[in-house]
């Protein structure tokens, strides 16, 4: 079986790298490296060694002009030490070698901003929609419940039906470009994770929506199915006692997040 | 020349920023504003060409699907607006947003700009509305910007040059030539001495002047003075400077150790150091009884206070305050708050890493509707710049905020309390000594590492030695910069690991002097080499470098072998780092200036050269009589008063926007329930997610019994954090705690006549600390004090009420068997845990009735303590449903929370609950439902379970007093008789309302 190594970029105001490596692990993963984005830019590490990219949440730079936009522009203006590459071609590179990559919260926002998500036509580094304040104008920190669109070629969220994540976020409304590019998305299925009410529908309302996304878009990803970016945080419900209601309902010890993992590495072995 | 990129938000796209504004212009300032829009500005001084400033305007600062950038144009050209107010920064304030502009501006156009200039950011907002000048005056200074830190240009549409736009304005402080070192000369009247104290926020007394005086009569001090080329008789401004600083009360804590004599009636006791007799003084004798029991690995010592964990982790955990910058500066306050206190646990031992953060603030209402003193800012504005500075502070470093509360008094309007909590977790062993051991060796070099230093931030240390006045100095403001610091403490964990350096500790209050100066204490002196500093600008007095509070810098003990090693890991982390001197064993604190000397301090007068103060502490209580218990008319009525109370009513508008469960661990959250907004007692947080093992934090806090007996006070507050933590499953025998007094000034004086009673009340709450934790067995293992929280302005004087914070940090074997708050099931049992006793003195029941005096809780230790116990025995045997704390409101209150937060009901037959008699008649209905009496819980227990915690509880004071029902509903009998039936969801909201902004 081919081993399935998994890289979590850390640094510059990365927060979720440790429950994200521990989800890997959780996962199957053999390897999951944290690894300082400077490590990268240094040369030391090298991301065509690795199968699995993760991209966890935080705030990059702050997000001090605006959520992962420094970041972005730093993965595609930043040189890599002793190659003449940049980060963004390595990505590239990895996306093209049939690997996986899943952004969360701030990682999703880079995606997004990077142009990597959701690459209509396979358009890369093409800005077709952004991530920006919620609604209310605030940070929150909540647990919702989202759905799956079992037609996405989202290789992560095979087989899911519903489940609880959290967000934490301030900046988590998904913005399409144009009602056009909104369409494809739609009609591709490249919106794969929505924001559900307690009915199951795709909700607008607030708090079940918490941030004011079109139609409820919580995740997103591209043609191929694997690059993946939402704005919940899987990583934080790996074991029941991370669910806000684990001491009144009888829940899984295993936390539901881990699913999206465990499609991942699944999928990779296979590939 | 300066140039500008402005950035607006697109036509038809949202303004998340404008409409919240717009929103607290309405609410906060009561001015009918119809519309608010924001420009983002960016404004550089370097010499960028105009396609570089194209490309920064279209693909840097600008999202292109919402956003749109004009370089040197007018973004509000074509906006309808009526006033354009914008808002940037004062030079030398840490403008984030201005610095990583310029460092994404460097990245992007493949140059480094840093030498050339900067970036400066500031907001424009466009308000549509019929106002006035006065009105956008006031909407600007009131609450878009501090005028300590902030500038702002007001225009109205008419004024707007709409080709141009605004002038671009570079708030950049210029590099100016350095100021000498100056020698004073303290041969000179008291009065005098006094006067130079005040002048330059020494805040030294006369006595200790005179120390320092005498210090430099001293022949041999002469001497060795002489031959390093200093003036021999006199000190200089450096050597005043440090010396102000680490005598002051807030490094040396002088009132806590000095001696009082405590007057009670005609009983006289004298007290040698509160510290060494009551905090100290417990936990020596609690780790003494404890044996081979005893968890506390580090006490006292160091930045925070070290216990177990387990084998291969220890526990760190630290508090502090931030009152004085928060009151001037709530957001900045607040910020620099919380990333300041994350340097302790950093700085603790050999660094840890961070796992959570606490915050716990008191203020005075928000809807204060009186006049404000002169230089207060209002109680909402402090509140929520407050809230915002730990959200910021905390959410950007990555560390979860898991435990807090919000207490409210008039009080606080005079300084409010910011207390900021962190935890972190420390390797029980680094290169095979244990983790919380440190030692900077002679020879080894200083390095600095993080920010920069400016002059933000002189005099920190001794302005919070002082009350609040009309001239306290605004350098004692500054912004924080987590992302910064986040960098720093990313690196550090990776330089710790590859064993790089010998000591560590961070610069908080004091800055270089008292960092370096702590550390030098191991080796027995150090050479500090000013001029190799790196500034945020030139231009600052050496003795300014030296004290300067500049955040995001820790200090370091680097062996000379592996400092080649410990710079090139800095540098490929884009960390500065910097040799600015060495340790020594010369016994002295020496410090040079482009190779000058400008200060030479014996290291012992320096540290132990403080003459020790003398006090009079005389109490006598205030209660002259106890008050009528109200009648209450109307159930209904009561209970949604009480439960909308500001110190009972939810505080989930501030819990939600902080991030509580980042790192992956959180187990007992502090909202849960089964519409997740029930309010839980502590939390629980699994810092390793391979095993169940997990860190209980709770805390307790209860300012209002000082108004009867500070001891009743702090008590209460131990009490409180225990029971927090015994409810959610937390073993009373591993746990730890960590005192925070927050004083008003307890030094008598002429112009603080009731000092000797503030004494008197600070004597009384040591006392309950050190029997509290003593009978508890609960060792302090960190603390601090803050103790002159006044406001003086003019003929005003505010005085906080004596407030001690307690928190608790402990060990949970097995997250899986926590319990929360929310009944969970109808049908399972409901139980009244502990003994109800008339004990409404400064209850809320009372406050609501403008009543205070009547006996305050009594805190029976013993009882208390075989019931805490035999508690956690019954969570372990997982016998527990729901379990919820007894606290302000009392009874009632926890039965409505219980039951909302379970969507469910409660059946409740009072006569059944335990309580005392009054007078030989049992208690009224209104006594035993709003009695603050501590040791109680409600706790719900499934029908199957009930067998095995009455016998887990057997001995203990507890009855089986109804059940939770379906029907959502509190309904309280009385024996056969019928109290009310109160709809849940009414009292629900009535607890919702209050504080939702």
């Amino acid at each position: 079986m081919p081993k399935i190594r998994s890289i979590i970029i850390s640094g510059n105001g990365v927060n979720c790298e440790y429950e994200m490596a521990h989800a890997n692990m959780m996962a199957g993963a053999d390897a999951a490296d944290i690894v300082s984005i400077y490590e990268l830019l240094a040369g030391k590490k090298k991301l065509d060694e690795y199968q699995f990219l993760n991209l966890p949440g935080g705030f990059m730079d702050g997000d001090d002009l605006g959520a992962a936009k420094a970041g972005a522009t730093r993965y595609q203006y930043a040189k890599v030490e002793g190659t003449g590459e940049i980060l963004s071609d390595m990505l590239k590179r990895f996306i093209d070698d049939g690997k996986c990559i899943i952004g969360v919260c701030n990682g999703f926002q880079l995606l997004i901003k990077l142009g990597l998500l959701p690459a209509i036509d396979g358009k890369y580094f093409t800005q077709f929609a952004t991530l920006t304040e919620n609604d209310r104008g605030r940070f929150e920190d909540r647990w919702v419940r989202v759905s799956y669109d079992e037609h996405s070629p989202c290789v992560f969220t095979k087989n899911l039906d519903v489940m609880d994540l959290p967000v934490r976020h301030g900046e988590g409304k998904f913005v399409p470009a144009t009602m056009d590019i909104y369409e494809a998305m739609k009609k591709k299925h490249l919106v794969p994770m929505r924001y559900v009410d307690e009915e199951g529908n795709p909700s607008e309302k607030y708090p079940a929506n918490p941030n004011g996304s079109i139609e409820g878009v919580a995740g997103v990803c591209d043609e191929s199915g694997r690059v993946f970016g939402l704005m919940p945080h899987p990583e934080a419900y790996l074991h029941k006692t991370n669910h806000p209601k684990w001491t009144r309902e009888e829940l899984p010890t295993k936390g539901q997040g881990l699913r999206l993992f465990e499609n991942a590495v699944e999928y990779l072995r296979k590939a | 020349m300066p140039q500008r990129i402005e950035v607006r938000i697109k036509e038809g796209r949202f303004d998340a920023l404008g409409a919240k504004i717009a929103g607290r212009i309405r609410e906060d300032l009561g001015i009918p504003v119809k519309n608010v829009q924001s420009v983002q500005v960016y404004t550089t001084d370097i010499d960028l060409k105009p396609d570089e400033m194209d490309i920064l305007a279209a693909q840097t600062f600008c999202d292109a699907v919402i956003q749109e950038a004009f370089v040197n144009g007018c973004a509000a050209a074509d906006r309808d607006f009526d006033w354009l107010i914008e808002v940037g920064f004062l030079p030398g304030v840490t403008d984030n947003v201005g610095r990583t502009a310029g460092e994404t501006a460097g990245i992007r156009l493949g140059r480094d700009l840093r030498a050339q200039g900067g970036f400066h950011s500031s907001i424009q907002y466009l308000i549509q509305g019929d106002l006035d000048r006065d009105q956008a005056e006031k909407i600007a200074g009131d609450l878009l910007a501090n005028g300590l830190i902030q500038r702002w240009t007001i225009i109205s549409t008419n004024e707007l040059d709409r080709e141009k736009g605004m002038k671009a304005y570079v708030p950049k402080v210029a590099d100016t030539q350095t100021p000498p070192t100056e020698t004073i000369d303290l041969e000179i009247s008291d009065d005098e001495l006094v006067n130079l104290s005040k002048s330059k926020t020494l805040a030294l007394s006369l006595k200790e002047m005179h120390a320092i005086r005498d210090h430099y009569r001293d022949k041999k001090v002469r001497a060795q003075r002489g031959s390093l080329g200093l003036a021999p008789d006199k000190p200089t401004d450096a050597e005043l400077e440090v010396l102000a600083q680490t005598w002051s009360e807030h490094c040396k804590h002088k009132i806590f150790a000095s001696d009082i004599t405590y007057y009670e009636g005609d009983h006289a006791e004298e007290i040698d150091s509160l510290f060494d007799t009551y905090v100290k003084g417990s936990t020596e004798k609690i780790r003494k009884e404890k044996g081979d029991r005893d968890f506390c690995q580090s006490v006292f010592v160091d930045n925070a206070g070290v216990i177990r964990f387990n084998d291969e982790w220890s526990l760190v955990m630290k508090v502090e305050t931030h009152n004085s910058p928060s009151a001037l500066d709530p957001y900045g306050g607040a910020l620099t708050g919380i990333v300041g206190v994350n340097r302790d646990p950093f700085g603790t031992g050999m660094g840890s890493k961070l796992i959570f953060n606490t915050d716990v603030f008191c203020f005075a209402s928000p809807f204060w509707d009186k006049p404000i003193p002169r230089r207060l800012l209002h109680p909402k504005r402090i509140f929520e710049g407050v809230r915002e500075g730990v959200e910021h502070g905390g959410n950007k470093s990555g560390i979860p905020t898991v435990n807090g509360s919000i207490v409210f008094d008039e009080r606080y309007a005079g300084k409010p309390l910011v207390f900021c909590g962190t935890g972190g977790l420390l390797p029980a062993e680094v290169n095979g000594k244990p983790g919380w051991e440190k030692h900077a060796k002679s020879g080894d070099l200083v390095v600095m590492t993080g920010g920069r230093i400016g002059a933000d931030g002189i005099h920190g240390a001794t302005f919070s030695s002082e009350l609040l006045h009309e001239d306290s100095p605004a350098t004692a403001v500054q912004i924080g910069d987590p992302i910064t610091q986040k960098r720093m403490t990313d690196f550090l964990l990776v330089a710790r690991d590859m064993a790089l350096y010998n000591s560590i500790t961070d610069n908080g209050a004091g800055g270089l002097a008292s960092s370096i100066g702590e550390m030098a204490q191991d080796s027995g002196g150090c050479e500090i080499y000013l001029d190799k500093a790196p500034l945020k600008y030139a231009g600052l007095a050496p003795w300014m470098i030296l004290l300067s509070e500049s955040q995001e810098r820790m200090t370091l003990a680097v062996p000379k072998e592996n400092i080649d090693e410990f710079f090139a890991l800095a540098k490929s982390m884009d960390v500065e780092a910097t040799i600015v001197g060495k340790y020594t064993d010369s016994g002295y604190f020496n410090v040079f200036f482009d190779e000058k000397a400008i200060a030479s301090l014996p290291m012992e007068f320096l540290h132990d050269g403080l003459p020790r103060m003398e006090l009079t502490a005389r109490w006598q209580s205030p209660v002259t009589h106890l008050e009528e218990v109200p009648k209450v008319a109307n159930w209904a009525d009561a209970f949604k008063r009480i439960l909308g109370r500001l110190n009972v009513c939810s505080k989930e508008y501030v819990v939600r926007q902080y991030d509580h469960e980042v790192q992956g661990g959180s187990v007992v959250k502090p909202l849960c329930g089964a519409m997740l907004d029930g309010p839980s007692d502590a939390a629980v947080y699994r810092p390793l997610l391979h095993t169940m093992e997990a860190v209980v934090v709770s805390h307790g806090l209860c300012p209002r019994y000082s108004d009867i007996d500070a001891y009743d006070m702090a008590a209460n507050a131990v009490d409180e954090a225990l029971r927090n933590a015994v409810a959610v499953g937390g073993n009373p025998r591993h746990m730890a705690g960590l005192d925070n007094f927050c004083w008003c000034d307890p030094v008598a004086a002429p112009d603080n006549p009731d000092g000797e009673y503030k004494l008197a009340q600070l004597v009384r709450a040591n006392r309950a600390l050190y029997d509290a934790t003593v009978a508890y067995g609960i060792p302090c293992i960190s603390g601090k004090d803050s103790m002159k929280n006044d406001y003086r302005v003019g003929d005003v004087k505010i005085s906080i009420p004596p407030t001690l914070l307690f928190s608790l940090v402990g060990k949970i074997e097995d997250a899986s068997k926590c319990v929360t708050m929310d009944a969970k099931k109808s049908g399972d049992v409901l139980y009244i845990l502990g003994t109800t006793r008339p004990e409404l003195g400064a209850s809320e029941y009372f406050a609501e009735f403008g009543l205070l005096y009547g006996e305050a809780p009594r805190v029976r230790y013993d009882e208390n303590f075989q019931l805490y116990t035999q508690l956690h025995r019954a969570v372990l045997g997982r016998c527990i449903a729901s379990c919820h704390d007894l606290s302000d409101g009392g009874l009632a209150v926890a039965l409505a929370e219980t039951a909302f937060a379970g969507n469910l009901g409660l059946s409740l037959d009072l006569s059944l609950v335990p309580s005392t008699e009054q007078s030989g008649r049992p208690m009224s209905p209104e006594e035993i439902l709003f009695s603050e009496s501590a040791g109680r819980f409600v706790a719900t227990v499934r029908p199957d379970k009930v067998h095995d915690f009455e016998k887990a509880m057997e001995g203990c004071v507890f009855a089986r007093a109804g059940q939770v029902t379906e029907i959502k509903e509190l309904k309280i009998t009385q024996g056969k008789s019928d109290l009310c039936v109160l709809p849940v969801d009414d009292l629900k909201a009535a607890w919702k309302n209050t504080l939702d902004f």
